[in-house]
Parts: C-alpha cells; sequence; structure tokens
C-alpha cells in the first residue's frame, strides 16, 4: 500500500475515534443548551468527574474497566440531577452573563476539589486484556482501543438517533427545542424534560471523560481544556441539533487530528480557523435555528 | 386628574430626568478617594511598588472590559487578545525597530489593539450569546497559536526576555523597586479612567445602556446599534492594549501565556467581584483579587483556585452587584422594628425546607468523604479500610451544616428588610 494512503488511512481513523469522543461528551451539552439556553461550562467537570471514577474504581476497587465505566456514568448523571434542581434550575431566565459566571465557577471548584484529592498528575487505567494490542483487519492493522471507541461511539449515535426521532420522549425534546412556550402549552413538562436530559447528557459526559482516560489522559485541568473544544462542537453544529453535533463532532476531530498530523507546529490552530468559518458563515452552526 | 395636572406632572418628570443627566457627570467627593488611597499606598507599601503596579494595570484592563460588558452588555471570554495585542506592539517595536520610548510605545499599543478590535468587532458583533461568545475565544486562541507558530518572532511560550525601554521623558530611570513605575502607570491610569467616565455619561453611553438593556427598541427608535457596538469594542481594545502595553513594560518581559483563556477568565472575575457597570467595581474588584491572590496563592494555589470559583457562584447567588452592590445593600440594611417586626412564626413548609438541606448537606459530605477516600487510597490503603466510619462521618457533618445554614437563611430572610437603593 502507497505511504501516503496508508498515513492517510490512519489520520482518518484516528480522527474518527477523536470525534466519536467529541460526540459522546458534547451531544448532552449541546441538548441541554437547545432546550433551555443554558450556557454550562461546568459541562467539561461533569466529564472529568466521571473520569476520575473510573480511575477510582478501577485501579482502589480492582473493578473493570468497562463496569467501571458504566458505574461513573450512572452515578455522574444521577448526582447531576442535583445539581441541576437546586443550582441550574434558578438561572434559566437569568442573562448568559450569570450563567457563565455560576458555571465557570463550579469548573474551577471542581478543579481545585479533585487536584486536592488527586493531584496533578495525568492517571491512567488498566485495560481489559482485550481491548489492548492492535485488531488486524485484512489490510492493516488498527489499535483496538481506538476501535472500540468508533463502534462504542456508532452504537450510541444508533441508540440516541433511535431515541429522538421515534420515541415520545424524543419527539417532546425536539418540540422543545424548537418553541419552548409552545410545547409547555400543549401540555409537555419541559422542566422535567430537561432534568432528564440534563442528567443523561452528564452521564453521557461522564461516559466520554472516563473514555478519555486513554486517549488524551486525565488531569484536572481536563474540565476547561476541553471544555472549549466541547462548546466549539455545539457551537459549529447547532444547539440542540443530534445531527450537526455529530457533523461537527466529525469535522472538528478529523481537521485537528489531520492538522496536527501534517503540521505538527500549528497545534489547535485549524479548529478554530474552521470555527470562525463556520460561524461567520452560518452564525447558529450547521442545524442551528437562526 | 384633570389634563393640566397631568400635563404639569409630565413637564416636572421631564425637567427631573433631564436635570439628572445633566448632573451626574459632576463629580462626587467620594470619588477622590481611591486615588487618594492609590497615592497613599506608595508611601505606606513603597518596597511592594512592582506588585502595585501590576494591581493598576488589572484595574486598567477591568475598566476596559466594564465599558463594553458592564455598559454595553457585550460577554467576552477572549479580551486577553488585546491585552496581548498591545504588550507585544511595544515588545517587538523596542526588540525588532528599536522604538523603545515608552509613551509613544503605549499610545502604539493602544492604537494597533484598537485597531483590531475595529475590525474584529465588525465582523463579530453581529452575532449573539454562544456564538458571540465562542468567536471571542476563538480570536484570542487563534492570536495565541499564530505566535506559537511564529515563535521566531514572537519568542513563543519561552517569551522575549530582556526589553529595554528609555527613561520616561528621556529622565526619569526605572528603578529596582518600581517607584517610577508605579507614578507611571497611575498616571497612565487617570488619563484613561477620565476618558472613559466622560464615554460613560455622554450620551453615547446613554446609548450603550439602551442596547443592554433592550436591543430591539434601540433597533426600533433608530439607533445604530452595531456601529455604537462597534465604536465602544474597539475603544476598549484600545484601553485593553495601553494596559498590556504598560504590562510588557513594567515587567520588561512577554510570553505567549498573556493570550491564554485564565486572562481573559481572570479579569472577567476581578470586574464581576467589584461589581459590573459601576466604574469604580474595577478598582474594588481587580485590587481585592490581587492583594487576595498574593496572599493565598503563595499559601496554597489549589485552595486559592476553589476560593475563586466559590466566590463566583456566591456572588452570583447572593451578590449579584458585586462588593460595591453589597456595601450599598449593607447601608440600607436594616432589622425590622416596632410595628413593622414580624414574629419569627414557624410554618409547616420549613421542615421540608430543613430537610431538603440536610439531604443536600449530606449529599456534598458524602462527595467529599468519598472522593477523599478514593484520592487518598492510591497512595494509602489506611484509608479504604476506615472507609464506612469516615464516609458516615462527613454526609453527618454535611448534614448538620445544611440545616444550620438553612435555619439561619430562615431567621434573617424572617426579620429583615433589605431596602434596594433606587436604580
Amino acid at each position: 500500500m502507497p505511504h501516503a494512503l496508508n498515513d492517510f488511512i490512519s489520520v482518518l481513523f484516528d480522527g474518527l475515534a477523536y470525534a466519536m469522543f467529541l460526540f459522546i461528551t458534547s451531544v448532552g451539552l449541546s441538548v441541554t443548551m437547545g432546550l433551555m439556553g443554558f450556557v454550562n461550562l461546568a459541562h467539561g467537570a461533569f466529564a472529568m468527574a466521571g473520569g476520575f471514577i473510573v480511575v477510582s474504581l478501577a485501579r482502589t476497587y480492582g473493578i473493570d474497566f468497562i463496569p467501571a465505566l458504566v458505574i461513573a456514568s450512572v452515578t455522574v448523571g444521577l448526582i447531576s440531577v442535583r445539581f441541576e434542581q437546586r443550582l441550574y434550575r434558578r438561572f434559566y431566565k437569568s442573562t448568559d452573563l450569570e450563567q457563565v459566571l455560576l458555571t465557570i465557577g463550579l469548573a474551577f471548584m471542581s478543579i481545585a476539589a479533585f487536584t486536592y484529592f488527586y493531584g496533578p498528575i495525568p492517571k491512567s487505567v488498566p485495560l481489559p486484556h482485550w481491548l489492548q494490542g492492535d485488531v488486524n483487519l485484512g489490510f492493516r492493522t488498527f489499535p483496538t482501543y481506538r476501535a472500540f471507541l468508533i463502534v462504542l461511539g456508532a452504537v450510541l449515535i444508533a441508540i440516541l438517533w433511535f431515541v429522538f426521532e421515534k420515541t415520545n420522549i424524543g419527539a417532546k425534546i425536539r418540540a422543545a427545542v424548537d418553541n419552548r412556550r409552545m410545547a409547555e402549552s400543549v401540555g409537555i413538562n419541559v422542566d422535567r424534560l430537561f432534568t432528564l436530559t440534563f442528567a443523561v447528557g452528564s452521564g453521557l459526559a461522564a461516559l466520554g471523560g472516563g473514555l478519555a482516560i486513554q486517549l488524551l489522559g486525565l488531569t484536572p485541568s481536563f474540565a476547561l481544556l476541553y471544555l472549549v473544544l466541547f462548546l466549539i462542537v455545539v457551537a459549529v453544529g447547532g444547539m440542540g441539533s443530534l445531527k450537526g453535533t455529530l457533523l461537527a463532532a466529525l469535522v472538528i476531530g478529523i481537521v485537528d487530528t489531520g492538522g496536527k498530523y501534517l503540521f505538527p507546529v500549528a497545534g489547535t490552530f485549524f479548529i478554530y480557523v474552521i470555527t470562525v468559518a463556520v460561524l461567520l458563515v452560518k452564525p447558529a452552526g450547521f442545524f442551528g435555528r437562526e | 386628574m384633570s389634563d393640566a395636572t397631568l400635563h404639569q406632572k409630565t413637564l416636572t418628570a421631564r425637567q427631573r430626568a433631564s436635570d439628572y443627566l445633566a448632573r451626574r457627570h459632576h463629580f462626587h467627593w467620594a470619588e477622590a478617594l481611591p486615588w487618594l488611597l492609590a497615592i497613599a499606598a506608595f508611601f505606606v507599601f513603597s518596597n511592594r511598588m512592582a506588585f502595585g503596579s501590576q494591581v493598576l494595570i488589572m484595574i486598567m484592563f477591568a475598566v476596559s472590559l466594564d465599558l463594553i460588558l458592564g455598559y454595553a452588555g457585550i460577554i467576552t471570554l477572549g479580551h486577553a487578545a488585546f491585552f496581548g495585542i498591545g504588550a507585544y506592539t511595544v515588545a517587538l517595536a523596542s526588540l525588532r525597530l528599536g522604538w523603545s520610548e515608552p509613551i509613544s510605545g503605549i499610545i502604539a499599543g493602544g492604537v494597533v489593539a484598537g485597531l483590531a478590535g475595529l475590525v474584529v468587532g465588525w465582523f463579530m458583533l453581529r452575532y449573539r450569546g454562544l456564538t458571540l461568545l465562542m468567536l471571542t475565544i476563538a480570536f484570542a486562541a487563534m492570536l495565541q497559536e499564530s505566535g506559537n507558530l511564529r515563535s521566531d518572532i514572537t519568542g513563543g511560550y519561552d517569551g522575549l526576555p530582556g526589553l529595554t525601554f528609555d527613561p520616561l521623558f528621556g529622565h526619569f530611570q526605572y528603578d529596582l523597586y518600581g517607584h517610577t513605575n508605579y507614578w507611571y502607570v497611575l498616571a497612565a491610569l487617570a488619563v484613561v479612567f477620565y476618558v472613559v467616565r466622560r464615554i460613560v455619561y455622554s450620551p453615547f453611553g446613554q446609548a450603550l445602556t439602551g442596547i443592554r438593556e433592550n436591543v430591539r427598541r434601540m433597533n426600533a427608535i433608530g439607533s445604530p446599534v452595531h456601529w455604537r457596538l462597534v465604536t465602544v469594542y474597539a475603544i476598549s481594545a484600545a484601553i485593553a492594549g495601553i494596559a498590556g502595553a504598560l504590562f510588557t513594560q513594567t515587567n520588561a518581559y512577554v510570553t505567549l501565556t498573556v493570550f491564554d483563556f485564565d486572562t481573559s477568565a481572570k479579569v472577567m472575575v476581578m470586574l464581576i467581584l467589584g461589581g459590573t457597570g459601576r466604574l469604580y467595581g474595577a478598582f474594588v474588584g481587580a485590587t481585592v483579587y490581587m492583594v487576595l491572590e498574593d496572599y493565598l496563592s503563595k499559601m496554597s494555589p489549589t485552595f486559592w483556585q476553589f476560593g475563586i470559583g466559590l466566590l463566583l457562584v456566591v456572588a452570583v447567588l447572593f451578590a449579584r452587584r458585586g462588593l460595591l452592590g453589597v456595601v450599598e445593600s449593607a447601608s440600607a440594611f436594616r432589622w425590622r422594628t416596632g410595628a413593622a417586626r414580624r414574629r419569627f412564626v414557624w410554618k409547616t413548609e420549613y421542615w421540608k425546607a430543613l430537610a431538603v438541606a440536610a439531604f443536600d448537606g449530606g449529599l456534598i459530605g458524602f462527595l467529599i468523604g468519598f472522593a477523599g477516600n478514593l484520592g487518598r487510597a492510591d497512595r494509602m490503603s489506611l484509608f479504604v479500610s476506615a472507609f464506612p466510619a469516615r464516609v458516615v462521618a462527613f454526609i453527618a457533618l454535611g448534614a448538620a451544616a445544611g440545616i444550620v445554614i438553612n435555619a439561619v437563611y430562615l431567621l434573617v430572610t424572617s426579620r429583615s428588610a433589605v431596602e434596594r437603593p433606587a436604580s
């Protein structure tokens, strides 16, 4: 196989795995923003919390990686409900500024708390045997963990798509994103709907955080470092849009991986170029409402 | 009410409004206070003047943010971009062009940053909300990345050390203790502040407040909203650039970290702490923040970061108008007395409130106890064996704290009358 083509496939593969991580982590943020217009800068902190719970469960209590992932995302999802009811709910009608300040304050607090408890050194988890090494797909081999990420992402996308498009709850969410007041006046309990999506979104973020440990490395600064990326995915894709978030995650994931491969010095420059270009042409993102 | 009296009332209301507008830019005696304190600080803390200059620079930076955030209502998390442009303009002019005269240097920094603000603002300010927020973050990050791309010019993250600047007016040398710098920065701040004060109290400033309060209405009455926003954005960028230029000159050193997201977030925190849209909020906020940071981050950076976060959350929940707002409320605060005083009456819903507080307190206690165990267990297995007792203790402690805090809150709110000053 020609060298260039081989590299191209590698970049595409890694970009796809990265995109799946971005999608899993950002989709909850997109839906909650679309539903309530709530700017949740603490979303990265929920993801980070999930990651650290996985680390602790796996290393301290010897629980396997996959069950640890499930436990972490369920725990974070449940705890986030309390955050939503107690803190966030008061701020739905507040200005953007107050929402930004509240949630960035929470993000700072969580970074400090996790630094205190876990220290600033990146953590790792023992992977199960079947996720290590490479997998042979006939024409070449790929890292198993990234292949697993892509498969998991595809499964989650399918499930989310089904829930969004085919179920009653999904229809209610779509209705509320489109026109909240109209949805309320036909009897949809938007507040409860929001609590539900917030919990699921935070749980998915925690799952993303757990998956990120072996992909990106997990330190307490994760909460703000990757938050900007999640926000970019949401803004570029369009708030509250599932396919927008997916498309944006794919574009950002592949462009970032390719850019870093071709021009290592440029760092994240290309992501920002793409973001600005998309937002200048389509201010509400790919599939957002103007 | 007859037409005549109604007419009379409209006239007096109009008169009062125009009197208010005509008089509100007059200097109040209390406005001399911050400046007198700044001068006094020179004599009291004369060995900490290098730090004093940094405080004054951050005040100027926060004032520039106040102009767009507090008055025009533009939310940005990328204001460090203009601070950095000013900082690098001076640094590169001195290093590559040999232009090291300080006063023309800060003017150049302000002009370059202002032009950047004009161009960028013209593009960005058509958008609002999340889109605008992302564009401001992206702009600062792009500048940082492109600076890193051409680190042969900018020095990258290692920075440009050893910058030299001419003596002020060709006469005043820079001393080790930063005495000259302090007066230099204070004078610059006074000039900038005077300009900002004029802008805020001008009809232009009034229009900005109108845009903040109700964009649609300003559009409807024919105000050129976009151009007003772009203008104030450029002015604010220029001031941030001047602050950045002063930053480079006083430190004789600059790195790409000036473009950090942290720089933008920090200046926002300062402004919120002091109070937005009130000119002197930036003074209080930046000073309190810098002094606290100086003390606390030396003791423990982790606790300091937690403290800022807590401060922000508390400020948003209980003191939306910043420290100056708290001072105003406190001076208007009084316990209800006499007839106005209500006896504290127990209501059944208080049970529910206390139970919820106990639950949340317990949850927080559980999280702290649990996280403490998990985090430490990596290092010490001792904590794992002591797991249940410790966690239970934390839950009990959290629940108790929740009940106490809630009880105090119930008592205070039932007994006090907080009168907000008319805004």
